[in-house]
């Protein structure tokens, strides 16, 4: 069985280590959120300006002035930060945070991403998006193997404007854990039930497949 | 120095067509809402506007986008505007989408005196073409040059009359950059106090960037994703 968006996050989870600052983008990386492993402490970054958020507000307790990058109404953790746009790029850039888990509409074997434009269809814009995969050292990308027409993400080279070059070193999928090396993707993991060979016929780009690839574990 | 002027009107006036405005927010929340509210009113047009974000099609900057009165958007994400799209689209309104990090700190270089800067976002896309590469600890980087504006607009939770501001939470953003960059800065808040009310130390916009404030009237804070949980 293919996981679903949040056994994605879920398996994304795994990833986190004690102590970390991650930010995660909107869509399924948000969902990593609700998996923490136990005895684990993460923190949470936004790139609107909030370290430590938490969950969401109980109904009738929503504040305006308190959302996330998504424009999501929030909760600040205890030992919470707010601080202004430039403040927190320079977090991002200066590489304080030790995780970016992002989407994507296309991954290519070197690493490169895009996700942010479809020429003369949609046009919403980068946001942090290049800020943050220009400068994570440990960046995870969270998306479905295929595109809703069922098109392989996962490509030889983008062919949507870029956000990124060389830049993501992880893909988890609703099929697969992937890691980019050597301008190929390498599988490591595959969803429960799902075979090494639905993988390869999911995947357009480059996989290097070794001889025992193990389930993931949750 | 006392900073006040007594409404809206006053604080806008020598606003005037084609020039170019930064407003602080992001998405909707910390937006300065009673001065869009009036730019509306205003027989303006041809604006430049710099804000992360255009609004929504009836609240924010979607409502001088709907009278035509902007000519172009420097921002970093345009989604949730129907009106904005159509415009962009049809070539009716120019937009330059810079990435968002890159904006913030193109606003607090315009404020700060420095020119220009390298930043490695954007390398090797569409924001990079036509900008100077140079290589910094053998990656490549991008030079961003300084945004300033002849007026920025910013919104703050509490402000004294000497232009002292406090932001509440995340509608912080982009507001201390922009009331830097600005050639007037005017603030508009929800509580406008006596010079001495605020604690020194909790201020995070010094008064010398800011040469109008005012107490906005009504403050609306529209949400734009209410998102809550059940209680257990």
């Amino acid at each position: 069985m293919a996981l679903d968006k949040n056994g994605i996050a879920q398996r994304i989870a795994q990833e986190l280590k004690d102590g970390w600052y991650v930010n995660l983008g909107i869509g399924i990386p948000t969902l990593v959120a609700n998996y923490i492993p136990e005895g684990i402490e993460v923190e949470f970054q936004s790139e609107n300006g909030i370290l430590g958020m938490g969950p969401f507000p109980f109904e009738g307790e929503e504040d305006a002035d308190l959302i996330n990058a998504g424009k999501q109404t929030i909760t600040a953790m205890k030992g919470a930060v707010f601080f202004d746009s430039a403040t927190s790029f320079a977090m991002i850039r200066g590489q304080h945070v030790q995780l970016t888990v992002l989407g994507a509409m296309e991954v290519a074997q070197n690493g490169d991403i895009a996700n942010w434009k479809i020429p003369g269809k949609m046009v919403k814009g980068m946001g942090g998006a290049m800020d943050l995969v220009a400068s994570a050292d440990n960046i995870i990308v969270a998306m479905m193997h295929a595109n809703k027409a069922g098109v392989s993400k996962l490509l030889k080279s983008c062919t949507l404007p870029l956000t990124g070059v060389g830049c993501v070193k992880k893909v988890v999928t609703n099929l697969a854990v992937m890691e980019i090396k050597d301008n190929a993707f390498h599988l490591l993991e595959r969803a429960p039930g799902v075979s090494v060979e639905e993988i390869i016929a999911a995947t357009e780009g480059d996989l290097i497949v070794p001889e025992h690839v193990p389930e993931m574990s949750f | 120095m006392n900073k006040v002027v007594n409404n809206v009107e006053t604080a806008l006036e020598g606003l005037e067509s084609d020039m170019t405005i930064m407003l602080g927010g992001f998405g909707l929340c910390g937006i300065p809402e009673n001065s869009i509210n009036h730019m509306v009113t205003m027989n303006i047009s041809g604006l430049t506007c710099i804000s992360n974000n255009a609004g929504v099609d009836d609240f924010g900057l979607g409502l001088l986008l709907q009278k035509k009165q902007i000519k172009k958007m420097i921002s970093s994400y345009v989604g949730e505007n129907d009106e904005f799209e159509r415009q962009m689209l049809s070539g009716e309104l120019e937009v330059d989408l810079i990435p968002q990090g890159s904006l913030a700190e193109r606003c607090r270089a315009g404020g700060a005196g420095i020119p220009a800067f390298f930043t490695p976002a954007g390398y090797g896309t569409e924001v990079a073409e036509g900008k100077e590469v140079r290589e910094f600890n053998g990656k490549p980087h991008i030079l961003e040059s300084a945004l300033t504006a002849d007026f920025a607009i910013v919104k703050a939770w509490k402000g004294d009359t000497e232009g002292n501001l406090i932001y509440k939470a995340t509608a912080r953003n982009f507001n201390p950059m922009m009331a830097m960059a600005g050639k007037i800065t005017i603030a508009e808040v929800e509580e406008l106090v006596p010079a001495g009310e605020l604690d020194p130390n909790q201020i995070h916009t010094p008064g010398i960037f800011v040469q109008r404030i005012f107490q906005g009237e009504k403050f609306e804070k529209r949400i734009e994703q209410r998102t809550v949980r059940q209680k257990q």
